[in-house]
């Protein structure tokens, strides 16, 4: 399969980032947003094109999806490690490129209606490129070095767009928090890729990932601390990975990350820059599962279990509209990681696997449109409180229609996409562990539930009284919409276990009804009871929340997570390590060189009188100098 | 006269003609005529060499021997290979970035660019210089001209700072001196003649005790100019009292000569001293490494941030240096030259920001980016590439040194790895501090909503800073191979 030029999917939003970045006081804004447009255009056309050539033309070799790679040489540092970059095409790789393609391209069309007006309009679009070519090339990358380039530039493109409204101080503290934060985990990710290169001599996927390669059959051979290093490594990837994932504890930059723009929320912050952890999961799958017969895997399952239960709880008691969002793409990605947990690696018993790329893909959808919908409303109503909201749909109509059906979706029922991608996470949970299981379908609720709690109190419930009448939102902002909606319906059918497995044979998935109408049940519960809590004004939500009394409070204040790390921050390191050292720099290391002068000086003012200018004194110390060397001398000669 | 000398001599030329000009129009005229001819003989360097580098085999090329004083046996004997090219590049670059930077100095301009030439004559001499003599002259005849330029048109309490700097400077330059003469005289230990030449004592054998006494010596001599911890505090100092162009030239160019030095000199001459003490000055640097990038954190002075900041990234050059392997060793040259383009482009923007502002203090500013929008991105990009952002040339030298410093298998440099991979972390802290307050965030002063956009040449400057730093970061193989080419000779003598 010719792949190279798939190569242009990278280039064309850097071409369209640099063109916009450099002449940017020189294009008009109307024009800046069709060349973004255009450009991203370009790329999904190519993306789809890719896909059909690699999944029904030429992608198969006896059965099994092939990877192709193309590749070359940015930087060596020994004879055997060396940096390249490249483009590495396989299931995963394909599939995320339809992600970011088709969710990229809706947010630059929705962004030409949002975004309208806006001073920094073309700058806008500028990062939106740059991001898109960063996550371009973490999709595509051939080794882990490649993935840590470009991770650490969706990073700060993501610093960038969430610092968007730069002039507000609540954005630029959000913005650094998100950059610090994953940049603390990518700590951890790079000292793993410092081990592997060290451990296994390469860098590159298909040979570490290669079940019968040397770097997992060797996974013994070093250990420390009574693990192999290599899953001391995976740990720290999956660290740097749970970092950009907003898995428990790391997540607490995510929440605040809505301080952006809502349509860089929708793109970065819902459906492809927060799922490249799992992405990365998902790409060292092989090592993952065979280095220490799948050690890390379980920290990668209760991790994301956890995080899952955790955000999901956390979503009830919000009170915006993107922050309830927020907690629900945590929890949802908490999903995919505990799939990718349980999951085995051969036929069937790689369903988890599946699910998850699967649940990755119909979660793009779905959970962009929920905020781009959200964007659509905060656009009319000028907030992100449900207090300001209330009886939306008369005067929302298609806003209203595509968020009931992305609220459906992710709740669960059937048969929009979310219901089969759940259906098939839960049925690998549930052959795993009981306990994972458990609290698979308890999230399954708790999302219903808040989900709904969301669209009746934005679109039913008693109707705020707005200073403008709240409109419909144009239809630059409204197609995408519908758009996703559309796929939000029908992605679910796409056979995903033939395309995208482990072991990239591909097996035929089935329906489990018990499961299934188990899961459905429990989402349809958590509907009904929005609808009794929500939907027409009154005190039973709020009689609840008393009954749970400090749980209450707790939740609602996200467990002081994020005073716990001010209290790190601030108190800690700023207080307890950083001015202690700046004091100690000034005080001591400065005033021991300082001592060391003034001594000097003293010094030299105490012996000057020796420099008196009376011959006398002269001759006296040259004699006496003379005795002493004589001596010396005398001393020397005779040992 | 040789292709190499003419580095020398063109400054000593344009100084010469500086004398003769009136006023500063003429000064910096001649001055940026001197620089862009010196960044061409760089460049034209740069291709020579490499021509060269194909067909000649040796360590050192366009070498020239010239006997000096017979009876010490002492030459002037110069030569390049890819790490001296590479800095010679460097320091063209920002002495011309200099020039422009320093485009509205109306106090003694003359002597001013004289100075500054003075300095980067020295840097240049020491750089194509490979007798030890020799490079000692140019090295004192480049710190010199620092007294003088913080002294005379510095800021705030200069002659306390100009007079730090010095002093601390030369108490490192007596312990060099004193172990520059203990390899002279240790350099007949195979039954040749005494010599300074770098190459003929790199074929001796010098006792081990020797070695291990000269080789702290030399070590400290030079790493207190590249601010080794705890002899770093000459330079927040000197930095803050120092001109724009003295900081970048010497916190760009000068700080260069101590990680260059230590790697031309100690590793290459003293290879045994090198093994014998590298746990020793391991823990210093990679302490200064964090505790630069902690005491960076707390500043309020952006020249104190930017000079802490040389504190932690020069101390990665260091660090890397005593890895002792050819990746690390890699990094450590291509961080000097990473940190010097970056570190210049800083101190070019501080200078800038200053000069609009009259203030340093980021608490007392805010919302820049609102106000002079090109010299604050150009900030922000600079803070990124120095955060090691990919793309940049920081994280080329980084991953190099983290890669290379990743080889040692032992505990103890596993330890000190991790402890200075770290600093990724509080970098991005305090670099994204300083973003925060001061270009972010509402303006904070009405009078700052009328400050006046980067002239021409300010502009000029800082680009010419800029495109190395993307250059490097973006297409690293030919410059890092090369790099590595040079570094394979002085490998042998650590393995």
């Amino acid at each position: 399969m010719n792949i190279s030029y798939l190569f242009l999917i990278p280039l064309i939003p850097l071409a369209v980032f640099l063109v916009l970045g450099i002449f940017n006081k020189k294009i008009k804004p109307a024009i800046s947003g069709w060349i973004g447009v255009a450009g991203l255009a370009a790329s999904t056309i190519l993306s789809f094109y890719g896909a059909f050539q690699y999944f029904f033309v030429t992608g198969k070799l006896d059965g099994a999806y092939q990877t192709f790679t193309e590749k070359t040489v940015w930087l060596n540092f020994t004879d055997s490690l060396h940096i390249d970059l490249g483009i590495l095409i396989d299931p995963i790789s394909i599939m995320m490129l339809i992600v970011v393609s088709t969710i990229s391209l809706m947010v630059h069309i929705y962004s030409r209606g949002y975004m309208k007006g806006d001073p920094g309009y073309t700058k806008f679009f500028a990062f939106l490129s740059l991001f898109t070519f960063s996550m371009y090339g973490l999709v595509l990358a051939t080794n882990l070095f490649q993935i840590y380039i470009f991770w650490e530039l969706v990073g700060v493109s993501s610093f960038l767009l969430i610092g968007y409204y730069y002039t507000k101080n609540s954005a630029v503290a959000a913005a650094k928090k998100a950059f610090i934060v994953t940049r603390f985990a990518d700590f951890g990710f790079l000292i793993g890729i410092l081990i592997i290169g060290f451990y296994t001599g390469t860098w590159d996927f298909e040979t570490l990932n290669n079940p019968e390669g040397a770097a997992i059959a060797n996974w013994a051979s070093t250990s420390f601390m009574g693990l192999s290093v290599l899953t001391w490594a995976l740990i720290l990837i999956f660290m740097g990975g749970a970092g950009k994932s907003a898995m428990f504890p790391l997540h607490i930059w995510l929440p605040d990350a809505m301080e952006g723009p809502t349509p860089v929320s929708a793109l970065i912050h819902a459906a492809t820059m927060v799922v490249a952890g799992v992405y990365l999961v998902a790409r060292l799958f092989p090592m993952y599962y065979f280095v220490e017969e799948g050690y890390v895997l379980n920290i990668v399952a209760y991790v994301g279990a956890f995080s899952s239960l955790f955000a999901a709880i956390i979503a009830i008691t919000q009170t915006d509209i993107k922050r309830v969002l927020a907690f629900s793409t945590m929890s949802q990605i908490g999903y995919m990681m505990m799939a990718l947990g349980v999951s085995g690696f051969d036929g069937h018993e790689g369903v988890g696997y599946m699910a998850s790329m699967f649940h990755l893909f119909t979660h793009a959808m779905f959970k962009a449109l929920l905020f781009l919908g959200a964007g659509s409303v905060i656009h009319a109503v000028h907030s992100n409180y449900l207090k300001d909201m209330g009886g939306l749909r008369k005067h929302m109509p298609i806003t209203n229609i595509t968020f009931l059906i992305a609220a459906l979706a992710i709740a669960g029922v059937p048969p929009l996409a979310g219901f089969w991608s759940k259906d098939e996470i839960l049925v690998a949970a549930y052959e795993n562990s009981q306990f994972l299981y458990s609290i698979g379908i308890l999230v399954a609720g708790l999302t219903a539930f808040y989900m709904f709690r969301l669209y009746f109190g934005i679109f039913w419930g008693k109707e705020t009284t707005y200073a403008h009448k709240p409109k419909e939102s144009p239809r630059s902002m409204t197609i995408p919409l519908v758009i996703l909606a559309i796929f939000s319906v029908v992605v679910g059918f796409i056979p995903f276990s033939e395309y995208v497995t482990a072991d990239k044979l591909g097996f035929v998935a089935h329906l489990n009804y018990p499961l299934a109408a188990t899961a459905v049940l429990i989402g349809l519960i958590g509907i009904i009871l929005a609808w009794i809590f929500y939907k027409k004004e009154n005190d039973l939500a709020e009689r609840f929340a008393r009954a749970f009394g400090v749980f209450y409070l707790w939740a609602s204040n996200k467990f002081y997570f994020d005073e716990l790390y001010l209290f790190i921050t601030r108190k800690l390191i700023f207080k307890r390590i950083s001015a202690p050292i700046a004091y100690f720099d000034k005080k001591f290391v400065d005033g021991t060189m300082e001592g060391i002068g003034n001594k000097t000086l003293v010094v030299a003012n105490k012996i000057k009188g020796i420099q008196s200018g009376k011959v006398q004194d002269y001759a006296f110390g040259f004699i006496s100098g003379i005795v002493v060397l004589t001596i010396v001398f005398i001393y020397l000669w005779t040992n | 006269m040789d292709i190499l000398s003419l580095f020398v001599v063109l400054p000593v030329l344009v100084i010469i003609a500086l004398v003769f000009t009136k006023g500063l129009k003429q000064a910096r005229q001649i001055a940026m005529l001197g620089s862009i001819i010196q960044l061409g003989m760089a460049i034209n360097l740069l291709f020579a060499y490499l021509k060269e580098q194909s067909i000649n085999d040796s360590i050192f090329v366009f070498t020239r021997d010239i006997v000096w004083f017979e009876e010490l046996n002492i030459h002037y004997n110069i030569g390049v290979d890819g790490i001296s090219v590479a800095l010679i590049l460097l320091t063209s670059i920002i002495v011309l970035a200099g020039v422009f930077i320093s485009w509205k100095t109306y106090d003694l301009p003359k002597e001013f660019f004289v100075s500054l030439l003075v300095l980067a004559t020295g840097v240049y001499g020491f750089f194509i210089s490979i007798d030890l003599f020799t490079m000692f002259l140019f090295y004192e005849i480049a710190v010199i001209p620092m007294y003088l330029l913080i002294g005379i048109w510095g800021s705030g309490p200069k002659e306390y700072s100009a007079m730090k700097l010095t002093l601390m400077l030369m108490g490192a330059s007596a312990l060099l001196l004193v172990g520059i003469l203990g390899i002279y005289f240790n350099s007949n230990a195979d039954g040749g003649p005494l010599t300074f030449s770098i190459l003929e004592i790199a074929q001796v054998n010098i006792p081990f005790e020797a070695q291990k006494l000269f080789f702290p010596l030399i070590f400290i001599g030079f790493a207190v100019l590249g601010a080794l911890f705890p002899f770093h505090t000459w330079s927040p100092d000197g930095h803050a009292s120092a001109p724009t162009a003295v900081s970048m030239l010497h916190a760009g160019v000068l700080m260069k000569l101590g990680g260059y030095g230590v790697f031309r000199v100690a590793m290459f001459l003293l290879p045994q001293g090198a093994l014998e003490w590298s746990w020793f000055f391991i823990i210093l640097s990679a302490t200064g490494v964090i505790y630069g990038a902690f005491a960076a954190i707390r500043q309020t002075d952006l020249k104190y941030i930017n000079a802490y900041s040389s504190v932690s990234h020069l101390g990665l050059v260091l660090f890397a240096l005593l890895m002792l392997n050819k990746t690390a060793w890699n990094g450590a040259i291509l961080q000097s030259l990473s940190h010097g383009f970056m570190t210049a482009l800083f101190f070019a923007l501080i200078g800038m920001i200053y000069t609009r502002t009259n203030t340093r203090d980021i608490t007392k500013l805010g919302g820049l980016l609102k106000v002079i929008p090109f010299i604050s991105v150009i900030y922000v990009i600079a803070g990124l590439a120095s955060l090691g952002l990919p793309g940049f040339s920081g994280f080329v030298a980084e991953m190099n040194i983290f890669v290379g410093a990743f080889q040692n298998e032992d505990m103890f440099h596993r330890v000190v790895t991790i402890i200075s991979v770290s600093a990724i972390v509080v970098t991005a802290v305090y670099i994204l501090r300083v973003v925060g307050i001061m270009l972010m965030g509402p303006v904070k002063n009405e009078s700052y909503l009328s400050l006046p956009k980067a002239t021409w040449y300010e502009t000029t400057g800082v680009l010419l800073l800029l495109l190395p730093i993307v250059g490097i970061g973006v297409a690293p193989l030919w410059l890092s191979d090369m790099i590595l080419k040079s570094l394979q000779p002085f490998l042998q003598g650590v393995l």
